[in-house]
């Protein structure tokens, strides 16, 4: 994490998360999605990016915030991971940043839930907090959670 | 100068490839020799093998590879020379070399080192067979083979009861290891890793991705400035590109199935050596490419059954004479294309499946009560072999019959895609016929929609399609205890729905209900879905890790118009639906005694000829029933035919046969009602007037008949019925159909 200070940010609600830029392939407009019947609720669908097919992980959903409006469409950034590219849904894809290493913190201990596993630090900005995601965390969706066939 | 690590690790992976591939020619050639070959040529090729392999191992420094190939060569030497010939003691030994050899090769591609195991018995015999003093001790040689050998040969078997066993056969083989397979079949070796391209096939590929850039730049100019003609000529340009491209890149994944056969002369030479049996191996058709993941997933299968057809099939010398038999048994392998598909034979001259030993075995071991054995066709009881838990073999030998083999090739098999068939006759042989698919990338699969949206089910497992309309609609679906059952034909097809089943919103309309019917691990069950569209030929794309425990999904495809689209997996969704249980059930399931617990009676297919004379054929002959139109039919020479499922299917008019009147083109209805008849993949239409019913009737011939294509009558739903004798029709019709059979 030290030599990483460049950023993609992106934001959720009221929150402005960042991810390392190395880790970022692309970023893209909403995309129409293939739903993936008793998958994971974190799981929000699949889509064809240039033949491939990209699984869509809707982040609100794996850090445990309230779901988007209806009306208002995600965007899709697509990271690299080891097994493939996986895009993240998040509401508003913003600027790449650099950032002061010594601004840097870890993450509180009091934080809860999904949050905990993937919000690995905090950079203390002006007027506000950037989050630093886990990519191999964010994409990893626990497997407990399928619905039950009614 | 140290040689860089990546450079090192470079030559190693070439000398690897390079020497498996060597010493793979190295046994082939040794075989032939010991057939009696004696040309320089072989000679020769089998001294370089070795040469080459001494001189590189020297170069990367491979001290141990070079110190055992350096006697190797010594002895080659003075054999290329003449100076000593060849005998079946200097084959073995060094036949016991190439393994001990592979055996260091292998060691130094999954440990980067060469091991430590003991080649000195090994050596200091072939010392002895320089001096052409006979060796000494020449039964106990060869390197004991390290049990992971044998064990990974049988690697597709994991499922084996006891491991411990394994280990006491292994101090009665004789000599060789039983196996010169790759190790590892998890990891892939370096030989699997890489695959030879020729260079005119990388050219073509290269032109095409030229013209694909040119189709584009059309495409995108015509973007800028419409031209709809121009857009329409660039968009097939790009379509025929696409097609063309599809089929080289498809090409350079092809092999030929001679690679994983070039291991089976050693095989079954050792083999029968230890079986003190007499077997020669016949190949035919080596050429016969396949998708190498294809390639990769039958190799164990395939191996498996070449030993099953030695240590069951093929008798002993003193039976084959006393059955005046030829002594030496042969083992014919045959590979060839039909209908897309690739074929596998394996027939052996064999004793045959014995048929009351297979049903007893199977009484015996509760598969089957003994009424259902009594009961049972022949045809049927032979593939009880491939029933879980089944060895007719008294003893148990360390080759096959532990009755964990035939059941996991079948699924092997099955799980690509494939089909096993067995037919056999008690004296005179056995022949086992696998049928696979060329690829599992592009699979033809149809589309059906269910709550708004498009699933894809692979055709190898769709059976027919049933649409009920109206007040059948919910008439002819009845439920028991909520599970909702269809008649399919007198019996019952459990229905799933796919909506429910995966918590789809049904969108269709209630007055239609349209039904998949599907085969799931020899179990037949209706899809309920929306709407049914289409066939089309999809791309297998993988699932990303998220969704890999997802068991009623087998992938995704991108249709047409860019969205994704799921594929199901059908025995997925029948386990999800409990259609079937998640362990393999030992009762014989449709196809097997059930359905033939009654055999006495037939299902039967009723239709009419011209003159409303009443005929019958078994159900179990019609492969589908067709309507088509009269204006697609051509003429080849004599023959009426038609382009069906992209072969030329030739047309019976059945009145022409069981009439005798000729091909009157003018009272052909349109369409026609066209029973097809399918063997071996080749087809033959029955033109018929009318489709009456399918029935399931308990049969009595009353009067048999001499009249030409009758085999006789019965009176069936009270009128006087005639009995096809289909045979003689299409062999009538098309004296062909049949030769392809006998000249097997």
């Amino acid at each position: 994490m030290s030599d990483n200070h460049q950023f993609c940010t992106f934001t959720l609600g009221d929150f402005t998360f960042g991810i390392a830029v190395q880790a970022i392939q692309e970023v893209i407009l909403f995309q129409e999605m293939t739903p993936v019947p008793l998958a994971p609720a974190t799981v929000h669908g699949l889509i064809n990016l240039r033949g491939q097919i990209v699984t869509a992980i809707d982040l609100r959903g794996r850090l445990d915030l309230p779901p988007r409006r209806d009306g208002e469409l995600p965007m899709n950034v697509i990271v690299r991971t080891p097994d493939g590219a996986v895009s993240l849904l998040v509401d508003q894809i913003g600027d790449v940043v650099e950032v002061e290493p010594a601004l840097h913190e870890d993450a509180p201990e009091t934080l809860e839930g999904a949050a905990r596993e993937i919000v690995t630090g905090v950079y203390k900005m002006p007027g506000h907090l950037l989050l630093i995601l886990d990519v191999t965390a964010a994409v990893t969706v626990p497997n407990s959670i399928q619905p039950s066939r009614n | 100068m140290p040689i860089p690590d990546t450079l090192q690790q470079q030559l190693t992976t070439d000398f690897l490839i390079e020497s498996f591939e060597g010493l793979e020619r190295f046994d082939r050639e040794l075989l032939a020799l010991e057939k009696g070959a004696t040309s320089q040529e072989t000679l020769n090729n089998i001294f370089r093998v070795i040469h080459t392999i001494k001189g590189t191992a020297g170069c990367i420094g491979l001290g141990r590879i070079e110190s055992v190939a350096h006697v190797g060569e010594s002895l080659l030497s003075l054999l290329r020379d003449g100076k000593i010939q060849s005998s079946e003691e200097i084959v073995s030994s060094l036949l016991a070399l190439s393994d001990a050899l592979l055996g260091i090769l292998r060691q130094v591609e999954t440990s980067g080192s060469e091991g430590s195991a003991d080649h000195s018995v090994l050596l200091s015999r072939l010392q002895d067979l320089q001096s052409g003093r006979p060796a000494a001790a020449s039964q106990a040689v060869a390197p004991a083979p390290e049990p992971a050998e044998e064990n990974a040969a049988f690697g597709l078997f994991c499922d084996e009861p006891e491991p411990a066993q394994e280990s006491a056969p292994q101090a009665t083989v004789p000599s060789e290891p039983g196996s010169p397979e790759p190790q590892q079949p998890a990891k892939a070796s370096v030989s699997e890793s890489a695959i030879r391209v020729e260079v005119s096939q990388l050219d073509k590929l290269m032109n095409l991705v030229g013209e694909l850039v040119l189709a584009r730049n059309q495409i995108i100019q015509n973007v800028a400035q419409p031209d709809t003609a121009a857009l329409v000529a660039a968009s097939q340009r790009l379509n025929l590109i696409t097609t063309e491209l599809q089929g080289s890149v498809m090409k350079t994944r092809m092999q030929p199935i001679g690679n994983i056969w070039a291991k089976f002369p050693r095989i079954v030479r050792d083999v029968a050596h230890e079986l003190g049996k007499k077997i020669s191996l016949v190949m035919e058709g080596q050429e016969t490419e396949l998708d190498r993941t294809i390639i990769e997933a039958i190799k164990d299968p395939l191996m498996h059954i070449v030993r099953n057809s030695m240590d069951h099939g093929l008798e002993m010398p003193a039976d084959r004479c006393a059955a005046g038999k030829p002594e030496e048994g042969r083992l014919l392998l045959r590979a060839f294309h039909e209908g897309g598909q690739v074929n596998i034979e394996f027939t052996d001259d064999g004793q045959g499946i014995n048929v009351s030993r297979v049903k007893a075995k199977a009484v015996e071991r509760g598969l089957l009560t003994a009424d259902q054995a009594r009961i049972l066709a022949d045809r049927d009881a032979f593939n009880l072999i491939f029933l879980p838990g089944f060895s007719t073999k008294e003893t148990v030998t360390n080759l096959s019959g532990r009755g964990v083999g035939m059941d996991v090739v079948k699924t092997n098999i099955e799980k690509i895609g494939g089909s096993v068939d067995v037919q056999s006759s008690a004296g005179k042989g056995t022949t086992l016929r696998i049928k696979i698919p060329l690829t599992l990338a592009i699979i033809p699969a149809l589309i059906v929609t269910s709550g708004a949206e498009r699933f894809a089910i692979p055709q190898v497992n769709l059976l027919e399609l049933v649409r009920l309309e109206g007040e059948d609609a919910q008439r002819k679906i009845e439920t028991l205890y909520n599970a909702p059952v269809y008649r399919l034909r007198g019996r019952l097809l459990p229905l799933v729905d796919l909506n429910r089943h995966l918590g789809l919103k049904p969108k269709g309309s209630a007055d239609a209900v349209s039904i998949v019917v599907l085969q799931a691990d020899g179990r037949q069950f209706g899809l309920v879905v929306d709407q049914i569209n289409d066939a089309e030929e999809i791309v297998v794309k993988p699932l990303g890790k998220q969704l890999k425990t997802l068991s009623c999904f087998a992938g995704a495809t991108i249709m047409g118009d860019g969205r994704v689209a799921l594929i199901l997996d059908v025995l997925g969704v029948a386990q999800h639906a409990h259609v079937v249980t998640e362990v393999r059930d030992r009762a014989i399931s449709s196809d097997g005694a059930a359905a033939h617990a009654d055999d006495a009676s037939q299902t039967l297919l009723l239709f009419e000829s011209r003159k409303d004379r009443p005929l019958a054929l078994p159900l179990s002959k019609v492969a589908r029933l067709e309507e088509l139109s009269s204006a697609n039919i051509e003429r080849s020479g004599s023959q009426r035919v038609v382009q069906y499922r992209g072969q030329i299917m030739p047309l019976v008019l059945v009145d022409q046969h069981v009439g005798g009147d000729g091909w009157d083109s003018a009272a052909l209805q349109d369409p026609m009602q066209v029973v097809v008849y399918s063997e071996r993949g080749r087809s033959v239409g029955l033109v018929v007037s009318r489709i009456n019913d399918i029935v399931h009737e308990s049969l009595s011939v009353q009067r048999s008949s001499s009249r030409e294509g009758i085999l006789g009558s019965a009176v069936i739903q009270s009128r006087v019925t005639d009995l096809l004798d289909l045979e003689s029709i299409i062999r009538a019709a098309d004296p062909d159909f049949y030769e392809h059979r006998q000249a097997v």
